[in-house]
């Protein structure tokens, strides 16, 4: 399928469903027509053609209600991705279209209080009881927990076999009884996230998604998903962290420095030139050579919106900050608000999603091909692990 | 539009790479830069058989007819080898500057016989595309210096910028000074009432601007020899008994300057792909940063042996010094995005 015929696909379209109507109706509708995400299968929200197509149904639809990709992030980025790649074709059916509606909110439960960046060591048990899985232990970090329907997790369930291979991964139902919800304050005041305590949760064996023992390859996706969803997003020049910097910068020609001017221009460069490989990365997957430039993307979108948020504090010189009321938020949002608060949540992008120094493991050891940390766990019993 | 390499791009590559390895390894440029650094045989063959020399110049004046995205990955692979050729300042600069006036010394030019050079500091830049010269025109004779010429020792024919014309000259005097860039030297070019004919109008901003587009490219081969051959010694050399490559230090290092690399890859792209001002003043002001930074950190974690005149990586970081400087500073072309870009300094 072509540009042209995409087009006209999305003009017939809206020749029957009138987006003035309802909200929800509408977007129902839309998945329904393959236009949700079209290098999805037909009758998944997707039309099986190529990814790049999107943009144009993106453009041709941008008058019309859209999904929240602030509240939703986490389904469309991480769980959709891998319930397409692992699910069974019962589960896509299920989870994919209210996911992408956002009648669905998705949370994902893979960080725990003894598991961050060394994910594999996860404790976290699920242990069978005939249909069902027995779920007991404890999720931490959780964004957005507080309002999801379903959670993405990850699950011990083999505790004598090295970590890697004993983990199988599920989706939670987060109204079973024994999920317990509880926010944790964050440095913006706000509580974004949360920790989740799982306490003899009951999950039927049709919420597994892939084989049992096999939850660290599902996990993979999952995580590789999520850093080209977090630094691999399209943005337009001048877009990005650098859109509310600019528009300060604009509006307060009272402030400007030489020092500051200088800055913010090598700022501006480095903004652009990150904006252009995301564009080639972009151009490389439509072509069908996936780059190893995307392991980098989520690197630099950290680096960046950590820079230039502190910039625009500096330069705004206010001491102020718009409000500390601790309260659990609706959504994610890095760029919303004000000044203090981009700053302070842009902390965060350099730790959620993979740490920067994870990341840059990543790119010296499967990119750079430079020899791999030294192993002390590779081979011994996760039950055996220190701890 | 696209940032991608297209294949007839590659399959020039593949060419130009494969003579570079067997004619021009870093040991044969070492062997030369004190003596005789530009090796004139490379050049013909470059010119004569892979036709380097025309690629800018259209088909009916003698020319290969490719755009500027074919010369970019020319230049990418001149950058890797610090290949001393005449190249840049031939085909390109002074290649630019000809062809509006569609002068017969194209034709020449365009098959490696004849070489010119621009008579103008390699130091200006778009935004001040005199800086270092004095000539001016009296009675058709030209009078004055210009300093750091690149390619002019080498150059058949001099073409001379002056108050918005193009003339060639008879007669200057070219003296090679010691050059930072051992692989491309620079020289001041001294006119006494020269004879000069009128070759036809210069915008010779546009020239250095364009120049200045593919440069970038350059850059980003320089770079990625640096970045290829630190990789390549920190997984071979061994202290406290492992591969310097394995401690986290240097491999984050590593890895944020292969990213760093990543921009400037698209960066050039998008410099051949879109040439306008904003897009040049980006790939400039990014690329010569991260080629000198390459190179910095190819020195450093080479250790001693860096730092020796037998180990290849100081022509590069010679290569990418002068370069910074060349056609624009960083700083320059960040100060042209205050206005391209809509980024007003104080008021
Ligand atoms: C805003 C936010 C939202 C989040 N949302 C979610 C969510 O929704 N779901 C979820 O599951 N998780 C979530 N996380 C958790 C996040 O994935 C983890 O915080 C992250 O993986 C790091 O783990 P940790 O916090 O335990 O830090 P640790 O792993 O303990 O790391 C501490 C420090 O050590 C460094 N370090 C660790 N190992 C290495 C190594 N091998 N080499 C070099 N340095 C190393 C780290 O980079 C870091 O600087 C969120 C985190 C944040 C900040």
């Amino acid at each position: 399928m072509n540009e042209a015929e995409i087009k006209e696909r999305v003009a017939a379209f809206l020749g029957e469903h009138d987006p003035g109507g309802d909200r929800l109706a509408f977007l129902r509708a839309r998945f329904d027509a393959g236009l949700a995400w079209v290098w999805f299968p037909e009758g998944l929200g997707g039309l099986g053609v190529a990814r790049e197509l999107q943009q144009v149904v993106e453009r041709e639809l941008s008058g019309t209600p859209q999904i929240n990709t602030g509240v939703q992030g986490i389904g469309l980025g991480m769980a959709a991705p891998t319930i397409l790649a692992f699910g069974t074709e019962e589960q896509k059916r299920r989870f994919l279209r209210p996911l992408w509606t956002g009648e669905e909110i998705w949370c994902q439960l893979f960080s725990e209080p003894g598991a961050g960046s060394d994910l594999a060591t996860l404790a976290t048990r699920a242990v069978r009881d005939g249909d069902e899985w027995v779920v007991d232990g404890q999720k931490v970090w959780t964004s957005g927990a507080h309002h999801a329907r379903w959670g993405i997790l990850v699950t011990r369930t083999d505790p004598d076999v090295p970590k890697h291979r004993g983990m199988t991964y599920f989706v939670c139902d987060m109204h079973a009884p024994g999920v317990e919800v509880r926010p944790l304050r964050q440095i913006t005041g706000e509580a974004e996230f949360n920790e989740v305590f799982l306490t003899g949760v009951r999950l039927p064996d049709d919420l597994r998604l892939g084989e049992v023992g096999d939850g660290w390859r599902v996990a993979q996706t999952t995580l590789m998903n999520e850093r080209v969803a977090i630094g691999g997003a399209p943005v337009r020049r001048g877009g990005g962290m650098v859109g509310p910097v600019l528009d300060a910068w604009h509006a307060h020609p009272e402030l400007r420095t030489h020092d500051l001017h200088q800055r913010l221009l090598a700022l501006w460069v480095e903004a652009e030139v990150t904006r252009l490989s995301g564009t080639r990365l972009r151009e490389q997957l439509a072509a069908g050579h996936p780059g190893p430039e995307g392991s980098g993307m989520k690197l630099s979108f950290a680096k960046l919106n950590q820079a230039l948020s502190g910039f625009e504090v500096e330069f705004q010189r206010d001491l102020g900050y718009d409000d500390w009321a601790f309260r659990r938020s609706e959504d994610v949002d890095f760029y919303g608000r004000g000044p203090g608060y981009r700053y302070l949540r842009a902390k965060g992008n350099s730790i959620e999603g993979g740490t920067s120094e994870i990341l840059r493991n990543i790119i010296a050891e499967r990119v750079l091909g430079l020899p791999s940390e030294p192993r002390v766990d590779k081979d011994v019993p996760w039950k055996d692990l220190p701890r | 539009m696209t940032l991608l390499y297209s294949e007839v791009e590659e399959e020039l590559r593949a060419a130009v790479r494969g003579l570079l390895a067997d004619r021009c390894p870093p040991a044969a440029v070492l062997k030369r830069i004190e003596s005789d650094p530009y090796d004139l045989d490379l050049w013909k063959t470059l010119a004569g058989e892979i036709g380097v020399a025309g690629l800018l110049i259209p088909e009916e004046l003698g020319g290969a007819g490719a755009s500027a995205s074919e010369v970019a990955v020319v230049l990418e692979e001149l950058g890797r080898a610090v290949a001393p050729v005449p190249f840049f300042t031939s085909s390109v600069l002074a290649t630019q500057a000809l062809l509006p006036t569609g002068d017969a010394l194209l034709g020449e030019l365009a098959e490696g016989r004849t070489t010119a050079a621009l008579a103008v500091s390699f130091a200006a830049s778009p935004y001040r595309p005199l800086r270092g010269s004095s000539v001016r025109i009296e009675d058709g004779r030209l009078s004055g210096t210009v300093t750091g010429v690149a390619g002019a020792d080498v150059a058949d024919v001099l073409l001379v910028p002056v108050d918005g014309d193009l003339y060639t000259a008879e007669g200057a005097a070219v003296e090679l000074v010691p050059s930072l860039d051992l692989t491309r030297p620079v020289a001041t070019v001294t006119f006494e009432r020269a004879r000069a004919r009128r070759v036809g109008a210069c915008d010779l901003a546009a020239v250095l601007r364009s120049g200045a587009a593919l440069l970038a490219s350059e850059q980003l081969g320089v770079a990625e020899w640096c970045l290829e051959s630190t990789l390549a010694y920190v997984k071979e050399r061994h202290q406290f008994a492992r591969p310097v490559g394995s401690f986290q230090a240097i491999k984050h290092r590593l890895a944020d300057l292969w990213l760093d690399v990543v921009r400037a890859r698209a960066a050039a792209r998008n410099a051949v792909a879109d040439p306008s001002p904003l897009s040049v003043a980006v790939a400039q002001s990014w690329n010569a940063a991260v080629a000198v930074h390459a190179a910095e950190e190819a020195l450093q974690l080479h250790g001693g042996i860096g730092m020796t005149w037998e180990h290849p990586v100081h022509l590069y970081l010679k290569r990418a010094k002068a370069a910074e400087i060349a056609l624009g500073t960083p700083g320059d072309h960040r100060e042209a995005l205050s206005s391209l870009a809509g980024v007003p300094g104080p008021e």
